[in-house]
């Protein structure tokens, strides 16, 4: 693997390979000493177009562990704001010798741009592009799946699939990247992807995509999925009306107490997730935020390891012939 | 540590394949290191098994088990698994690989006398690895190493304390060591604990 671009195009093997280095990685944040050497004396470069705090502190923060140097930049307050294109920050960041550049930016395909193109010869990892993927994210969201089943069996994560698992992604699928690469990966790996959405919040062509769709949340939560998945509801994108109220979208497509309690009296073992940041009492209610059954904060950790088995995968054996 | 996960029974793929031990001799050479360690650690006490995955960490448990039956050793709070892979020098040159765990011993390492184990000792830089992980895990009081097999070209001041078989090799030939917690085939139900174990050369 050279770069990391998109789930799409993760075999189920190389996706395992993640997921197991990953699980390694998280024992080291447990360690006295939380650090590797592995990666010293390489440089990782932050380049953040859009707005973003966890993605890039996660990030920088598994780059640190690994003892690489990291550089942050953010397109606001730099030369992109003065008109800088693409090719010449890159190009301006190579010259500084990058091994690896973490891309987020408003653009689907920008990080391929970057990667295929020849403008530089650094490792390409995809934190986010416009509405096309998310990879690390739905990496993150897997490992905490994985570990959710060898919980509730006292099986191993170790070289698992997620072969039978169910997996309800509810929200604003049209401009979600979390929710494509995480329908990519999952149908990889062997899970049953079901999305739920208001028709309006729902791109053109889903018949193509390897996911059932349904409109209805209660009948998707009445099949006692293994978890559900709320997306953000992004008011920065919000620019036409989708819903007609904050207030109606929550009765509809959050999850309330009322689903809560229902999925509880059914015994089910349904997990609930949310890549963050939460809109608390719109699509997750403080209840189900807070609940046993709520890995919000487990991904956020997953997230830290997952991003240094990506770093320390990309970034090492790349002399080897 | 061998990369080359061949099956059991294959033969090499150029050259003359050579058994150097036998299960039986690998079980006596395992018995003597055993003895080995209690002598020069007077006893168990403070005394820490670390095996190095891959085919360290069977050997690792073996010898704690011999160790529990001559002296009063607990595997479980003194034996572990290190791994080294993220402390490896050659992580740019040689192809990426996927971590083993590490499992610290509940004792933990601080002030004992830790034994590495490993099968083969070669250039000596898996061990250098082993030694800048060990630090960042704990003190240990001493270190020691144990191999089951030492076939020269060492490549750094390294040395074992404790050898099942020292094997004068040429550098271009493989020494492979199988053992059946690793190398047996899985379908197959197994006549016999130990069926598997062997180390040849090949080349």
């Amino acid at each position: 693997m050279k770069h990391l671009l998109s789930t799409q195009e993760l075999t189920r093997d190389e996706a395992i390979a993640i997921l197991d280095t990953a699980d390694r990685m998280a024992e080291v944040g447990q360690q006295s000493v939380k650090k590797l050497p592995a990666l010293r004396g390489r440089t990782v470069v932050n380049l953040f177009f859009e707005d973003s705090t966890r993605t890039r502190i996660s990030f920088e923060t598994a780059a640190k562990r690994l003892s690489a140097d990291v550089i942050n930049f953010s397109a606001k307050g730099s030369s992109v704001s003065k008109g800088e294109s693409l090719k010449d920050t890159a190009q301006t960041l190579m010259a500084m010798n990058a091994d690896a550049v973490v891309i987020r930016h408003g653009t689907s395909g920008a990080p391929q741009r970057l990667a295929t193109t020849g403008w530089i010869d650094a490792a390409v990892l995809n934190a986010g592009d416009g509405k096309h993927e998310h990879p690390t994210q739905a990496l993150l969201d897997v490992m905490t799946l994985r570990q959710h089943r060898a919980n509730l069996t006292g099986g191993e994560t170790q070289g698992t699939d997620l072969e039978g698992m169910h997996v309800v992604i509810v929200g604003d699928i049209l401009h979600s990247r979390v929710a494509r690469s995480n329908m990519w990966l999952l149908t990889t790996l062997g899970a049953r992807v079901t999305f739920v959405a208001p028709p309006t919040l729902l791109p053109v062509g889903t018949q193509h995509w390897p996911a059932r769709i349904v409109f209805d949340l209660d009948e998707a939560l009445a099949e006692n999925p293994d978890a559900v998945m709320l997306l953000r509801v992004q008011r920065e994108r919000m620019h036409a009306a989708f819903f007609p109220s904050e207030a109606e979208y929550a009765r509809w497509w959050g999850l309330t107490p009322e689903r809560l309690d229902a999925l509880d009296r059914a015994g089910a073992t349904t997990a609930i997730m949310h890549p963050g940041p939460m809109n608390r009492g719109l699509e997750i209610s403080s209840e189900a935020a807070d609940s046993p059954r709520s890995t919000v904060l487990r991904q956020v950790s997953n997230g830290v390891a997952v991003r240094m088995a990506c770093l320390y995968l990309l970034l090492t054996g790349d002399d080897a012939q | 540590m061998s990369q080359n996960a061949q099956t059991p029974g294959t033969p090499a793929e150029t050259g003359e394949t050579r058994r150097i031990l036998s299960a039986a001799d690998i079980d006596r050479a395992l018995t003597r290191i055993a003895h080995e360690i209690l002598e020069s650690n007077r006893g168990a006490e403070n005394l820490v098994l670390l095996g190095i995955p891959r085919r360290g960490f069977p050997l690792a448990q073996r010898l704690a088990a011999k160790l529990a039956a001559f002296d009063a050793f607990d595997p479980e709070s003194s034996l572990g698994q290190l791994d080294v892979t993220m402390y490896r020098d050659d992580l740019r040159r040689s192809p990426s690989r996927v971590p083993w765990p590490t499992v610290m011993p509940p004792r933990g390492i601080d002030d004992a006398t830790v034994v590495l184990v490993d099968d083969v000792l070669y250039s000596g830089r898996t061990i250098r690895s082993a030694l800048d992980a060990l630090t960042e895990l704990g003190r240990p009081a001493v270190v020691r190493l144990a191999v089951l097999v030492d076939r020269g070209h060492r490549e750094l001041p390294i040395r074992a304390d404790f050898v099942g078989k020292n094997l004068p090799t040429s550098s271009r030939e493989k020494v492979r060591v199988r053992l059946s917690e690793i190398d047996a085939p899985q379908d197959r139900a197994q006549p016999q604990a130990d069926a598997f174990d062997e180390v040849v050369i090949e080349g």
